[in-house]
């Protein structure tokens, strides 16, 4: 059944005219006949690399061989055991660095397409169950133990670890700051790139494992983590990063400046983009320009552009080869006519006489030795400073923790940046049956690694209380 | 979580009304100088409003809003036993309060309901409370009975001189600066030009002078910034370093430009509501 000779079946896309004008889903999702096709280039290696580089160690190679077979609920089931968002990843993981950067195929040609395949299989599914779905039934639920967990925070890290302990028999409540489930799934990531609906369909599957779902119950205020330890037998602290990262230059508090997160949250979660059919407004700007080179600073400038701007830059102090953006954001932003000004850095943001920002000065840099990161460190030119008018810029730089829940739980140990330290192997905290996960421990990173860190203090959970 | 409203009393007819509602996660929280977020409607945008009171043994929490906008006219509408759509909190850092000695309490407008709770926790913690409160006139005043019962004293001011003092409440406080040289702390809630006012009275005598700030906020729980404040030269989230500060270095003149940041979405939003809703 390899038919490794084939080429890589390419996703159909929305074309990029008709997309910049609207919120569907830009990536349109595999056929079954592409899927099949895909499937066949599939090596079915006997150590399957791919597994290596998943952080949740999907079973790849088997569920790619039930795809190949045309055996859909049998991938999808495959999947499940180690991966309760499959709709999720399948979109959103930076495939490059993982599975689909260890595959054999991609040493001399493209390799498999995981990642598509991975959501192909988790949207048939849920085409496929829409009687589960209504009815709430759900094979994987378990009767209940009489054990209780309770997460905060309803990110990617927080749902994997319910999900784990559901699967277990364990009853889980999920307590949520914000009216919606989901944190950055819905806050933050747009929904032409994550439909709402698919978070919420992966969420409707979770209800009907049994977890419950608090909202609007903020973890350190609403609830604390000495209270539930009252009532629950472990806590998973899954709150997600916080604070945005500015820029510290002169004018960043002028009227049109904002934050990705703000700028996000008022369109994802505030559906600003139907305003004022929903009463959440965005600000509008004409010449939009977007700080930083990220997948938030790519999500920021493609939702500027369907929101009406006329130009949107993105203004990077590197050069290409060194955005984190993954790659199919960054190809997906140029081609709906995102325009890149890069090796550039900003100085200062300008006003107008109503103190509205009206340009950004920026200098040109050129890249220096490496730095710790690895990358080569950009260095001002002198003398290189030049304005370029601006009514909307969006600091896309990264966030620092979330100070809310952490102030409140003083015996909490973090480490010298400020996040929570956990034991590597079992995310358990420095209080005893209390783990964390996700960007709360790690900084800001990816959707996967916070699943990751989930699922391993799920099945460390799982271990003391389930079995 | 959709919360109860137990009962409505219209304090200034169709402007200003008092909320209690029923929320026993928030009230076994709240304390003086906290704040909540709610949404009016399943569409509707999370706004910030101030804790005006606080009952844990009953489960309640009290709000005070001014009408103002779309959010603000659709909770208007609502009565006892609707709910609102949503209510998150109890949010900000509370009020620093400690046995000190004389404390003022100035209140202007809805701020003086936000205002009352602080007060009042000062009145329990054994302080000696002067409350200063103003309105334009006297049917626009605020919470005098509730702050009868717990301040040492009530100084009162109308902008028409239809009650209590003719002027402004800064002019009371100047006096009452000039007059008790004990006084450890002033606190002021209201609208951004009187907070303005009453640091700027203060300065000369070098009183501490704390201000509440009601900045723009998305999801007041320290992720994304709208809130930022310029205090010290230094920038601050209002939700999580705040809602209170040094009135002498807060920056009123950013804090009133970023109010004003979203006006012309503001004033769509409400024709739209006032068109549907007339209908």
């Amino acid at each position: 059944m390899n038919n490794k000779q084939l080429p890589r079946v390419d996703m159909p896309c929305q074309p990029a005219v008709e997309r910049r004008g609207n919120f569907e889903e830009v990536a349109l999702g595999y056929t079954r006949d592409m899927a099949l096709t895909e499937a066949s280039r599939c090596l079915q290696c006997k150590k399957p690399l791919c597994v290596t580089g998943c952080p949740v160690e999907v079973p790849i190679r088997d569920f790619i061989g039930h795809v190949a077979r045309n055996d859909i609920e049998s991938a999808y089931r495959t999947i499940k055991t180690t991966n309760s968002l499959p709709a999720v990843c399948g979109r959103v993981c930076p495939q490059e660095h993982q599975c689909e950067g260890k595959c054999i195929l991609g040493k001399k040609g493209q390799p498999v397409a995981i990642g598509r395949l991975e959501r192909f299989v988790a949207d048939t599914h849920i085409a496929s169950s829409a009687c589960e779905q209504v009815t709430g039934a759900n094979a994987c639920a378990r009767p209940l133990k009489q054990r209780k967990i309770a997460c905060i925070g309803s990110g990617p890290s927080s749902l994997t670890c319910a999900g784990v302990c559901a699967a277990a028999g364990l009853k889980v409540d999920v307590f949520e700051a914000l009216h919606e489930p989901g944190g950055v799934l819905i806050y933050g990531i747009p929904s032409f790139r994550l439909p709402k609906n698919v978070v919420s369909t992966e969420i409707d599957g979770l209800r009907g494992a049994g977890v419950t779902f608090h909202l609007s119950s903020v973890g350190g205020r609403t609830v604390d983590v000495a209270e539930l330890l009252q009532d629950y037998d472990a806590v998973y602290i899954g709150v997600g990063a916080g604070l945005p990262i500015f820029l510290g230059i002169p004018g960043e508090n002028l009227v049109g400046v904002f934050s990705a997160n703000e700028y996000l949250t008022r369109i994802n979660l505030g559906r600003a983009y139907d305003f004022p059919k929903h009463d959440t407004p965005a600000y509008r700007g004409r010449h939009v320009t977007v700080f930083g080179a990220g997948n938030v600073a790519m999500d920021a400038a493609r939702t500027a552009l369907r929101m009406g701007a006329e130009s949107v830059h993105v203004v990077y102090r590197r050069t290409r080869a060194e955005m984190p953006a993954r790659r199919e954001e960054v190809v997906h932003a140029e081609e709906e006519g995102v325009q890149f000004s890069l090796l550039c850095a900003p100085v200062r943001f300008l006003g107008d006489a109503e103190q509205k920002l009206c340009a950004v000065t920026l200098q040109r840099m050129e890249l220096g030795e490496a730095d710790a990161s690895g990358r080569r460190r950009p260095i001002a030119v002198p003398g290189s400073e030049h304005d370029m008018p601006t009514d909307l810029a969006i600091v896309a730089l990264g966030t620092r923790s979330n100070p809310l829940l952490l102030k409140a739980t003083p015996n909490l140990r973090l480490n010298a940046r400020g996040y929570i330290e956990v034991d590597a192997t079992s995310g358990e905290t420095s209080i005893p049956n209390v783990f964390a996960g996700g960007d709360i421990v790690t900084g800001a990173a990816t959707v996967i690694l916070a699943m990751g860190a989930g699922r391993r203090a799920g099945q460390e959970i799982v271990r003391r209380f389930a079995d | 979580m959709p919360t109860r409203i137990l009962h409505k009393e219209v304090l200034i007819p169709g402007k200003t009304s008092k909320l209690v509602l029923d929320a026993p996660q928030i009230a076994r929280k709240a304390q003086p100088g906290h704040f909540v977020m709610l949404r009016v409607c399943a569409t509707g945008e999370r706004i910030p409003l101030t804790v005006a009171d606080a009952n844990p043994q009953d489960g309640t929490i009290t709000i005070v809003y001014l009408v103002m906008g779309k959010s603000t006219s659709m909770l208007d509408t609502l009565g006892q036993g609707d709910h609102i759509h949503d209510v998150c909190g109890p949010l900000g850092h509370p009020t620093h309060i400690e046995q000190r000695g004389t404390v003022v309490c100035v209140g202007g407008g809805t701020g003086i309901a936000a205002m009352h709770h602080i007060a009042k926790g000062h009145a329990r913690a054994g302080n000696r409370v002067v409350a200063v409160i103003g309105a334009r006139s006297k049917d626009l005043l605020l919470f005098e009975q509730e702050l009868r019962l717990i301040a040492d004293e009530l100084l009162i001011s109308t902008d028409d001189g239809s009650y209590g003092r003719k002027g402004l409440v800064t002019e009371l406080l100047r006096e009452r600066l000039e007059q008790d040289k004990d006084i450890f702390e002033v606190l002021a809630v209201g609208p951004v030009p009187m907070m303005a006012a009453v640091a700027e009275t203060t300065r000369p005598f070098g009183v501490r002078t704390t201000v509440s700030l009601n900045p723009i906020m998305v999801d007041g729980i320290g992720m994304c910034g709208a809130c930022r404040v310029t205090v010290d030269g230094k920038t601050k989230f209002a939700c999580v370093d705040g809602p209170e500060f040094d009135g002498h270095a807060v920056d009123f003149g950013e804090l009133r430009r970023r109010l004003a940041a979203f006006r012309e979405q503001e004033a769509v939003a409400m024709q739209d509501w006032r068109a549907s809703h007339e209908q």
